[in-house]
């Protein structure tokens, strides 16, 4: 983390009402920063959870979940002004 | 002759088939969709010279379960759309006129009928009667039926259908049989009418908002039944305001026959005759065969001694009849089936025979009072 | 849990889904019905998320076809149609065809596209129809309790092959994209799986792709998605991908099969024509005979009544097209005609007929069985039929090249005349018919033609055969030479009235 190259953080959130605790995402997650909770949702369903770091924002566990809403992946910027970052962003 | 200008005329000798067709590109509509069938051929052939002549949309489908489905489609877009076929054909389309009269969604199906049931022949017959206007597919729905029995009328009664389709959202047939389809008469054509704006419930983006959407699935009982009733007090409506029937000679007739398509015709040459014969008939054609005119028969039933139904079918719209007047008058039936018509003279030995006034009864006067 | 102004949505919920769910019944308003795993899930994403970006919510419709993708309409913010079981490319059809800007989706599993529904699909393709065709394949119905599919593997178990799919029995599972791929119509057939990231990252680059095939109207689209039913199957989710991977992939390669979206031309349908006047100048006929005035009448006394006329031969000898001649006659002079064929198989190679009634007054019967005033008949057969359907004192006209003189009551006035011999010395026997025309003419002017209608219906006979062929100018001039050969044969034989007899 240098002053000159910017560091991308991500962080990604599951919404524990909308997951159905298929795990495809927890299968899916190259850094394994996901896990599957033990506790049961509204519908019934136990779900998963971000451990809390070590994401890199690669979408595998937004695009293998099969819910529209469950599923969030966040960037964080970490320095006061963030929008110098946008031009990074369109790939892919 | 040496003319110069292109003169056009508006009479023009045409089957019944191919005014069907006429009435309905006058009457805006914008996309037929078929697939071929004797005796309903001669719509297929007109559609598909005169609808890309006119820019518009001619596909011969795959299947007579496609034809409809592509009509669902037309519609849904918002466009006045038609079909046609005949027996066997409507049988495979009722499925797809199920989904249309679910959706409400408005079309226009032409029934050329023909001999059946399973391939039958391809001879005249009225056999479809039931499973178009009892409903014919799945599901509590119904179709406004409208019978015509001359090619001006099929020109004519194609507008009717297209404004009723829209007025009411549901399929509008037009039922004949193989004689009407397939016979030649002086049409005088209407002037067209203005394209028709696409209606606020089409699936179009140009003019509607994208939440527009067309189902007829209501998974809650509840929901499925109370579109059931929207539907049914739809039908009473129609019951209550299009009933349509011609009445010839009916006012002091003793003996009235009814036939719908081309039965109705010779129901009039048979009236012509018996009452040159003395006897005091009159006709009663239903126009429409849903809603049935059951307010004409009603009001001849009060003044007619008996009624007597001739169809070429078994017996099919013998019922409408009979439900009509409630049984107060016996209702007699004249059929033939298979392709065959019946002649005026069965007719009028009919009713001769049901008055009393026998075979041998030509010399002497009709017993009419007897009871 | 709240984002701060340092946290923007990388992925997220996409924008071409409703927000939340309100067609959905019941209280669960922001998922979807699916079950845990299903494929149908990652597939209505990357649909929605393609859509939003292509920015074409407003053009967009989306067939909700059967199976479990039923109530794919709860979620989709675009138009919605229901369609019935298979029949989603026959409605896609109509929509694209009524409206070519329409960007038409036609989603459907395998029991709905590889079953019921396989040759609306197929034909569709064929038609090269503008349409995106999503074919989820996860070779089992879902729906409906896990029965076998047209899809289902050899020796899958379901609920309707319990002991594995024998091919014997059920045959193999059906190849759709290389069925599909091999015809000449569809510009892009691939087949893609969910098994993996990687994989659904091709899945979301082919359904792209389909769509800006179908927004440049290129035509036939379709992607097949081999999807995990992990539920049915009794998987979980990495027993799934492991079964779609080894199992599925090793029956249904994935690959793109055709692609030539490049090759071809937009499609381009014409515009409709509205306009009254144009509408008119293409529907309405060109009058091509001079005719008559709206209120004129030919005063002979034989016009007072309704006549009856038969016609009868065999097919191909003109018998319906003379019919046609003598109903425009009478249509030239303001009478109602009608005329009525028999029609089927027999108007192709057998026996052909035809009837016509001529009226002042409106025709009812259209039909002739008795009392026929004018038979007309070109073949043998046809005479021993017809010939007790003639009236007393009627007018039996025929063709003696091939009939031998009828035997029949003396009031009966009986032309013969050698048509088909007339006929084929002017050069074809096609016009036999217009001989008979001109022979009629004879009849009429000898018995029923009175004061001007003598020299009217020589007009009206010519004119009747320049309106009949009005779009085959080349056969007038044939049919009327025709018409004044007959009509000179019949007048040379004048000196007998009855040369039938």
């Amino acid at each position: 983390m240098t002053d000159k190259k910017k560091v991308k953080k991500y962080f990604v959130k599951i919404e524990p009402d909308e997951c159905k605790g298929c795990e495809r995402c927890v299968n899916a997650c190259p850094k394994a920063v996901l896990k599957m909770g033990t506790e049961l949702n509204f519908m019934g369903f136990p779900f998963a959870y971000y451990v809390g770091a070590g994401c890199v924002g690669c979408s595998a566990c937004f695009y293998n979940c099969p819910e529209p809403g469950a599923v969030t992946i966040f960037e964080v910027s970490d320095d006061a002004d963030g929008d110098s970052e946008k031009e990074e962003d369109e790939e892919d | 002759m040496n003319n110069t200008t292109v003169v056009h005329t508006n009479k023009l000798l045409l089957k019944g088939n191919e005014a069907v067709v006429y009435g309905a590109l006058l009457a805006g509509c914008e996309c037929f969709f078929g697939y071929p069938i004797t005796p309903a051929s001669e719509i297929a052939h007109t559609a598909a010279e005169y609808f890309p002549k006119l820019g518009r949309v001619f596909l011969q489908a795959e299947s007579e379960t496609a034809a409809i489905n592509m009509v669902l489609g037309a519609s849904a877009a918002g466009r006045r759309v038609m079909t046609a076929s005949s027996g066997l054909g409507i049988s495979l389309k009722q499925e797809g006129v199920s989904y249309l009269a679910g959706s409400e969604l408005p079309a226009v199906i032409v029934d050329i009928m023909r001999g059946g049931p399973g391939l039958g022949n391809i001879g005249p017959e009225q056999s479809d009667y039931n499973q178009v206007v009892k409903g014919g597919g799945h599901g509590n729905y119904k179709c406004i039926v409208i019978a015509p029995n001359s090619a001006q009328e099929m020109c004519d009664f194609a507008f009717w259908a297209f404004d009723m389709a829209d007025k009411y959202l549901l399929p509008v047939y037009i039922l004949t049989d193989g004689v009407v389809g397939q016979m030649l008469e002086l049409v005088s054509l209407p002037d067209p009418i203005p394209r028709k704006p696409v209606p606020k419930w089409a699936l179009d983006g140009r003019y509607n908002p994208r939440t527009n959407m067309i189902t007829s699935i209501y998974l809650e009982h509840d929901d499925l039944e109370r579109r059931n009733i929207l539907l049914q007090e739809k039908y009473a409506e129609i019951m209550k305001h299009e009933q349509i029937a011609e009445e010839y000679l009916t006012e002091d007739a003793e003996i009235i026959i009814s036939g719908h398509g081309i039965v109705s015709r010779l129901a009039q040459t048979a009236v012509e005759e018996l009452r040159e014969k003395g006897i005091k008939a009159g006709s009663l054609r239903p126009v429409t065969l849903f809603p049935f005119p059951v307010k004409a028969f009603k009001k001849a039933a009060k003044t007619a001694k008996q009624f007597l139904c001739v169809e070429m079918s078994n017996g099919q719209m013998i019922d409408d009849i009979k439900l009509s007047i409630e049984c107060s008058r016996p209702v007699h039936l004249l059929n033939r089936m298979g392709g065959n018509v019946p002649t005026v003279d069965s007719i009028v030995a009919k009713c001769l025979e049901l008055t009393g006034s026998g075979k041998s009864g030509k010399s002497k006067a009709p017993r009419g009072k007897k009871k | 849990m709240t984002e701060n102004t340092n946290m923007k949505v990388k992925y997220g919920r996409s924008k071409g889904f409703f927000e939340t769910f309100e067609r959905r019944p019941g209280a669960i308003k922001k998922n979807m019905h699916y079950c845990p795993g299903c494929g149908h899930g990652i597939v209505h994403k990357l649909i929605a998320e393609s859509i939003a970006d292509f920015d074409i919510k407003d053009r967009t419709i989306m067939i909700a076809p059967v199976g479990c993708s039923v109530f794919s309409y709860y979620y989709y913010d675009y138009f919605g149609i229901s369609a019935p079981h298979g029949r989603a490319p026959a409605v896609a059809t109509g929509l694209v065809r009524a409206n070519p800007d329409n960007i038409v989706v036609s989603y459907q599993g395998d029991g709905d596209l590889g079953a019921i529904g396989f040759n609306n699909f197929i034909q569709a393709a064929n038609r090269g129809e503008n349409i995106a065709v999503f074919f989820v394949n996860n070779g089992i119905y879902g729906m409906t309790g896990g029965q076998m599919a047209p899809t289902t593997l050899p020796g899958q178990k379901t609920a309707t092959s319990p002991t594995g799919r024998s091919v014997t029995n059920e045959g193999y599972p059906l190849k759709v994209s290389e069925m599909v791929a091999a015809l000449d119509a569809p510009i892009y057939v691939e087949r893609v799986s969910l098994s993996s990231t990687k994989n659904i990252a091709r899945t979301r680059k082919a359904i792209r792709k389909a769509f800006q095939n179908t927004i440049d109207k290129k035509g036939f689209s379709m992607v097949e998605i081999l999807a995990g039913c992990p539920v049915n199957m009794k998987f979980n989710s990495r027993e799934m991908n492991e079964f779609i991977e080894n199992q599925m992939q090793h029956y249904f390669p994935l690959g793109c099969f055709k692609d030539i979206a490049d090759t071809r031309d937009p499609i381009k349908r014409p515009e409709g024509i509205f306009d009254k006047q144009k509408v008119k100048d293409i529907l309405y006929p060109i009058k091509v005979a001079k005719g008559v005035s709206a209120d004129f009448k030919n005063e002979s006394k034989i016009f007072q009544k309704e006549r009856k006329i038969k016609i009868a031969g065999f097919g191909g000898q003109g018998v319906l097209s003379l019919g046609m001649m003598i109903a425009t006659m009478g249509k030239l002079r303001n009478f109602n005609v009608t005329w009525l064929p028999s029609y089927g198989p027999e108007m192709r190679g057998g026996t052909a007929n035809c009837t016509i009634i001529t009226s002042r007054q409106k025709v009812c019967s259209p039909i002739v069985d008795k009392l026929c005033n004018l038979l007309i008949v070109l073949n043998q057969p046809s005479m021993e039929m017809f010939l007790p359907e003639l009236k007393q004192n009627g007018v039996l006209l025929y063709d003696s090249s091939t009939i031998a003189p009828p035997k029949c009551s003396e009031d009966k006035i009986i032309y013969a005349v050698k048509a088909s011999d007339i006929a084929k010395k002017i050069g074809s026997l096609k016009c036999a018919n217009s001989v008979i025309l001109g022979a009629l003419s004879v009849v009429m002017k000898d018995y029923f033609l009175e004061g001007k209608d003598k020299k009217d219906f020589d007009r009206a006979f010519e004119e009747a055969i320049m309106d009949c062929f009005a779009d085959k100018q080349n056969v007038i001039q044939m049919n009327i030479e025709a018409f004044y050969a007959g009509k000179e044969a019949v007048e040379a034989t004048l000196t007998n009235p009855h040369p039938g007899v």
